[in-house]
C-alpha cells in the first residue's frame, strides 16, 4: 500500500482497523473456544462395545434355519442407563461357525420378520430362497440374511459380533457387511 | 478474497450506508479513555452489553443438555459438569457471567447517575433502563432454581413467600408465579419458559430501545 506521498507501509486508518478487528476476532474467538467442543462432545464417545448375554447356548443354534432371540443390552443416553432390549437371529453358517444378524431392514429401518409358524417355530422359506421379509418395501434377506438386490435393500443384514464363552453366546458391537 | 465478496453484496444491496448509519460515528472526547483515563466509566453499558451476548450465546449452548423437567434436571445438569467436553467450564461462563452482568448493568447505572445523565431529554431511556434492570433481576431470579438443586429449591421457596407477602393478592400472586400451589413440576417449566423465551425477547426489545435512544440523543456532555 501507498499513502498520498507515496511511502510504503500502512495507513493510520488501516492500523487501526487492523489493530480493532484482530481484537474483536481475539475476543469473539475466546468465546466460541469452549463453546464448539462443548457441542460436538458427542463426537467424543464411544458407542457401547461390551457385549452381553443372548441367553443362547451354542447348541441352541441350527444351521436349516435362523433362531430368534431377545436380549437385553446396557446403554447409556446421556445420563440415562437403562438395560434395552435387543433381538437377534442365530445360525451356524456353512462352515459351522455362529452368525448373529440384526432384524433390522439395512434399507430404512423397519424390522425384518423370519419365516415361521403359528408357534413361532422357524420352517422353510415359501418361495425356497427368502426367509427374512421387510414389512415395509417388500426387501426379502436369505436365511443367511443375503439381500433380494431387486428391492429396496442394497446390503445384508449387519451381523452381531459373537462370542462363546463356557458355552454361553455373548452379542457385542453391530457391523455392516458388505453390499 | 473477503474484499471481492463485500463489494459484490455492497453493489447489489448497499450495505455500506446501513452499518455505517449503525457503526460509524464519533466517540466524544469526554467519554474517550485515550484522552482522560477516568473515562473508561463509560464503557460499562458497552461492557454489560457483551457480557449479555455471552450469556445468551452460553445459555444456547448449555440447553442442547439441559432438561426443564423435575425428574432429570438435576442430573443433566450434573450430565454438563461432569461428562460434556468443557461443560464445566460453559456453565461456568453462564454461572459467572449472571453475577458479572448485574455488576456491570449496576456500575453502568451508577455512571449515568452520577454525571446525571438521566436528565432531560433522557428521562425516557432512564425508565428504559430501569425496566431493563427488572428484566435482568428476573433472569436472576428464574435462572437460579433450574439446576434444581436443594440451593434451587429453597431460594425459590423464600422468593415465592417473599410474593406472597404481597397484601390482599400475594397468594394470587405466588399460584401464578409457581404454577400452583406446590412448588414443582410446574414451577420448573414455567421458569425455564420465562428464562429463555420470555425474558430474552423483552430485553432484546428493550436494548433495542435503549440503543435507538442512545443513538438518537447522543451520550450526554461532558460534567
Ligand atoms: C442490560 C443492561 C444495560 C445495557 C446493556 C446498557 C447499555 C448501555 C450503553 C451501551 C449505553 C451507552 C453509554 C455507556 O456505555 O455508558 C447506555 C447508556 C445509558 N443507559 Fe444503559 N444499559 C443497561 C442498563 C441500564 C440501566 C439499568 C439504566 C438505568 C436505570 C440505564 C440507563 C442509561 C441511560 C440514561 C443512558 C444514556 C447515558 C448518556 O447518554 O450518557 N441503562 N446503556
Ligand atoms: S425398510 Fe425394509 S424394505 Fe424399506
Amino acid at each position: 500500500m501507498s499513502d498520498k506521498n507515496g511511502k510504503q507501509g500502512l495507513s493510520r486508518r488501516q492500523f487501526l482497523s487492523y489493530a480493532l478487528g484482530g481484537t474483536g476476532a481475539f475476543m469473539a474467538a475466546t468465546i466460541a473456544a469452549p463453546l464448539v467442543p462443548f457441542a460436538i462432545d458427542p463426537l467424543t464417545r464411544t458407542s457401547g462395545g461390551g457385549f452381553a448375554d443372548s441367553g443362547l447356548k451354542e447348541s441352541d443354534v441350527k444351521s436349516d434355519f435362523p433362531t430368534m432371540v431377545d436380549f437385553k443390552v446396557h446403554r447409556k443416553d446421556g445420563w440415562i442407563e437403562e438395560n434395552v432390549k435387543m433381538r437377534a437371529w442365530l445360525i451356524k453358517d456353512e462352515s459351522g461357525k455362529i452368525m448373529a444378524m440384526s432384524p433390522i431392514c439395512t434399507h430404512l429401518g423397519c424390522q425384518v420378520a423370519g419365516t415361521v409358524d403359528g408357534n413361532g417355530n422357524p420352517k422353510p422359506s415359501e418361495d425356497g430362497e427368502w426367509w427374512f421379509h421387510c414389512p415395509c418395501h417388500g426387501g426379502r434377506y436369505t436365511i443367511y440374511g443375503i439381500n433380494d438386490k431387486a428391492k429396496p435393500p442394497q446390503r445384508p443384514l449387519d451381523l452381531y459380533e459373537v462370542k462363546v464363552e463356557g458355552g454361553k453366546i455373548m452379542l457385542g458391537a453391530i457391523s455392516q457387511r458388505k453390499a | 478474497m473477503f474484499k471481492k465478496t463485500y463489494d459484490w453484496i455492497d453493489e447489489r444491496l448497499g450495505i455500506t450506508p446501513i452499518w455505517r448509519d449503525i457503526a460509524d460515528h464519533d466517540v466524544p472526547a469526554h467519554v474517550n479513555p485515550a484522552n482522560k483515563m477516568s473515562a473508561f466509566v463509560y464503557c460499562f453499558g458497552g461492557l454489560t452489553f457483551l457480557i449479555i451476548v455471552t450469556q445468551i450465546l452460553s445459555g444456547m449452548f448449555l440447553a442442547m443438555y439441559y432438561v426443564p423437567d423435575i425428574v432429570n434436571a438435576y442430573r443433566s445438569v450434573q450430565y454438563i459438569t461432569d461428562e460434556v467436553l468443557l461443560g464445566q467450564i460453559v456453565r461456568g461462563m453462564h454461572f459467572w457471567g449472571a453475577s458479572l452482568v448485574i455488576i456491570m448493568m449496576f456500575l453502568h447505572m451508577l455512571r449515568v447517575f452520577f454525571t446525571g445523565s438521566y436528565k432531560a431529554p433522557r428521562e425516557m431511556n432512564w425508565v428504559v433502563g430501569v425496566l431493563i434492570f427488572f428484566v435482568v433481576m428476573g433472569f436472576g431470579f428464574t435462572g437460579y432454581l433450574l439446576p434444581w438443586d436443594q440451593k434451587a429449591y429453597w431460594a425459590t421457596a423464600v422468593g415465592a413467600q417473599i410474593a406472597e407477602s404481597v397484601p390482599w393478592i400475594g397468594k394470587y400472586i405466588k399460584t401464578v408465579l409457581i404454577g400452583g400451589d406446590v412448588l414443582g413440576a410446574l414451577t420448573l417449566t414455567r421458569f425455564f419458559a420465562i428464562h429463555v423465551f420470555f425474558l430474552p425477547a423483552g430485553l432484546l426489545g428493550l436494548l433495542g430501545l435503549h440503543f435507538i435512544m442512545i443513538r438518537k440523543q447522543g451520550i450526554a456532555g461532558p460534567l
